[in-house]
């Protein structure tokens, strides 16, 4: 443990050395989506001890609202997405300074209380009648992917095909981002929810029991992450975007239960996306 | 010339705080062409939400009424051990973050909440459901009911409810017949302040409410979440409520025998 604490810097110092020589950047604003809190946090803190006089402060909340506020004029120097879909949309409005990069991937699992009040046994008992599901809004990229695993679901063999129909009609609740979900369920207020594979983990996971989605009706989140337009800080930026790319950075990826980007799809992203 | 000076110091702050607090309204009417508005106001979201805020927030301001009553009547006798702390409590939603109160209001009222463990026996689930918004609602209204009505009661002159004490009238009805139709126009001004309190609530109601269209989402709700899919549609939820403070605040200051200046935060202005 003491090794790694002193030997993990003194790697990450040699692997990014070149950038160091430049601290005229003081502060990099990161708009990261609110699934990366943790993971992120994690690597600021690693970009911060190998870049000495950068400090790293994040934004960090559902890719839709950091999306709309950085069309708004919020000034920033890097963005990573959930999905495809809000780095697109920055795409679009000309908020991007290169093209975006993938660098993760998620998946879904259903969450329930430890206490599991509303005795859930199997991820058919999310239709059972008056389950209090809690989800993200459908704007919320967890939100989109959580309908689409909900409608692959209601095809599958052991589920009724009104599955999905019925799920959503125990919904109490649309959050706003995927931590507030975790939050309700973590609370016993839910007696479930969707949320990624990384939400479940870490500090939380004692106050949790998940349920698996299998592969086959699973989601797969695609996490792009992109230099921004006019960004205050775009070296230490660029610097930060390719520490989450590089092996030091997707290894606390990995921790956090999200999948290296070389897990799945390339580095690069799918047509669509310029 | 000192004077001089400071006047126009004086004008240039005044200016630039109504600056601040006109330019955004400005900024709300002009984003969208009175005829989109129009055709926004029949949408379902916008209707859904704003039925759901009439309701809850009236209800809201009656439940605050009915029992801010006799806790404001409480508060305007003389002193009495433990005032200074029931005041404090009844203050504290006034400065407290509605998010804080939210958080609050779920560890209490949610269903593994101090009381809402008690509640569950009974069935009852508070969390998620339009009760919630109301309670919500109420517990960050309370405040500025019982201030007016305790400003109001305590400007009633005390030779009338000594005349009516000398004619045996019995405390109820002195307090009836007496105290509150001379403070009504407090009364009235204080629930207006707590309606359009419960009308602007947000925080509180979206941690132990949730957001659910039509049950929890109210107006507040319905412009945060729009925001981040159709901005239009949050500018006309605005401006509605906008003009229904507008329209409260103008219709407070015509009140007969009102105060000149509503009564906020407790500072009657007789």
């Amino acid at each position: 443990m003491k090794i790694g604490a002193i030997l993990l810097p003194l790697a990450l110092r040699a692997s990014v050395a070149e950038a160091q020589a430049t601290t005229a950047e003081p502060e990099l604003t990161v708009f990261a989506a609110a699934s990366l809190s943790g993971a992120f946090q994690e690597i600021g803190g690693m970009f911060e001890r190998a870049h000495p006089g950068t400090r790293v402060s994040f934004n960090f909340a559902g890719s839709q609202q950091l999306a709309t506020q950085l069309e708004q004029g919020a000034t920033d120097d890097l963005f990573a997405s959930a999905d495809e879909r809000w780095m697109t949309y920055a795409a679009d409005k000309g908020l991007l300074a290169e093209p975006p990069r993938l660098f993760a991937h998620n998946r879904l699992v259903v969450i329930v209380p430890a206490t599991n009040p509303a005795r859930i046994g199997r991820l058919q008992d999310l239709a059972k009648r008056g389950v209090k599901l809690v989800i993200a809004a459908e704007a919320v990229p967890v939100g989109a992917y959580t309908r689409q695993a909900l409608g692959k679901l209601a095809q599958a063999p052991d589920f009724s095909t009104d599955f999905d129909r019925r799920v959503l009609a125990n919904v109490v609740s649309q959050e706003e981002n995927v931590k507030a979900v975790v939050t309700k369920v973590q609370l016993g207020e839910a007696d479930a929810g969707v949320v990624y594979v990384s939400d479940a983990t870490g500090s939380v996971a004692r106050h949790l029991r998940a349920f698996p989605i299998p592969d086959a009706q699973n989601v797969v989140a695609d996490y792009p992450i992109a230099v921004l337009n006019g960004a205050k800080a775009p070296k230490a930026a660029a610097d930060f975007a390719e520490l989450v790319l590089a092996p030091e950075g997707q290894e606390v990826l990995k921790r956090f239960g999200l999948i290296p980007a070389a897990v799945q799809a390339g580095m690069a992203l799918p047509a669509g996306i310029r | 010339m000192m004077g001089v000076a400071l006047r126009l110091a004086g004008t240039l702050a005044g200016g630039a705080l109504i600056v601040l607090l006109g330019l955004p309204l400005l900024g709300l009417m002009f984003r969208v062409e009175p005829s989109q508005l129009i055709r926004r106001l029949g949408e379902p979201a916008v209707l859904d939400a704003l039925r759901l805020s009439l309701i809850t927030s009236t209800a809201a301001a009656l439940v605050v009424v009915v029992l801010g009553l006799p806790l404001a009547y409480l508060l305007a006798q003389g002193p009495f051990r433990g005032r200074r702390l029931l005041e404090t409590l009844v203050d504290l939603p006034m400065v407290l973050p509605p998010t804080v109160a939210g958080l609050a209001l779920l560890l209490a009222f949610g269903r593994m909440g101090l009381a809402g463990r008690a509640l569950g026996f009974f069935g009852i689930s508070l969390p998620f459901t339009t009760l919630a918004v109301v309670v919500a609602q109420v517990f960050m209204s309370v405040p500025f009911f019982v201030h007016a009505a305790r400003a109001g009661f305590a400007s009633v002159d005390r030779r009338y409810r000594e005349a009516a004490a000398t004619l045996r009238a019995p405390e109820p009805v002195v307090f009836l017949r007496v105290l509150v139709p001379l403070s009504l126009p407090s009364l009235i001004a204080g629930a207006g302040m707590s309606w359009a309190r419960a009308l602007g609530e947000f925080g509180a109601t979206i941690i132990f409410a949730g957001n659910y269209p039509g049950r929890t989402q109210t107006m507040p709700l319905g412009v945060y979440v729009a925001l981040q899919q159709d901005v239009e549609v949050a500018v006309t939820l605005s401006l509605i409520l906008v003009a229904m403070s507008v329209t409260l605040l103008v219709g407070l200051r015509l009140l007969p025998g009102a105060i000149p200046g509503v009564p906020v935060a407790g500072v009657s202005g007789r």
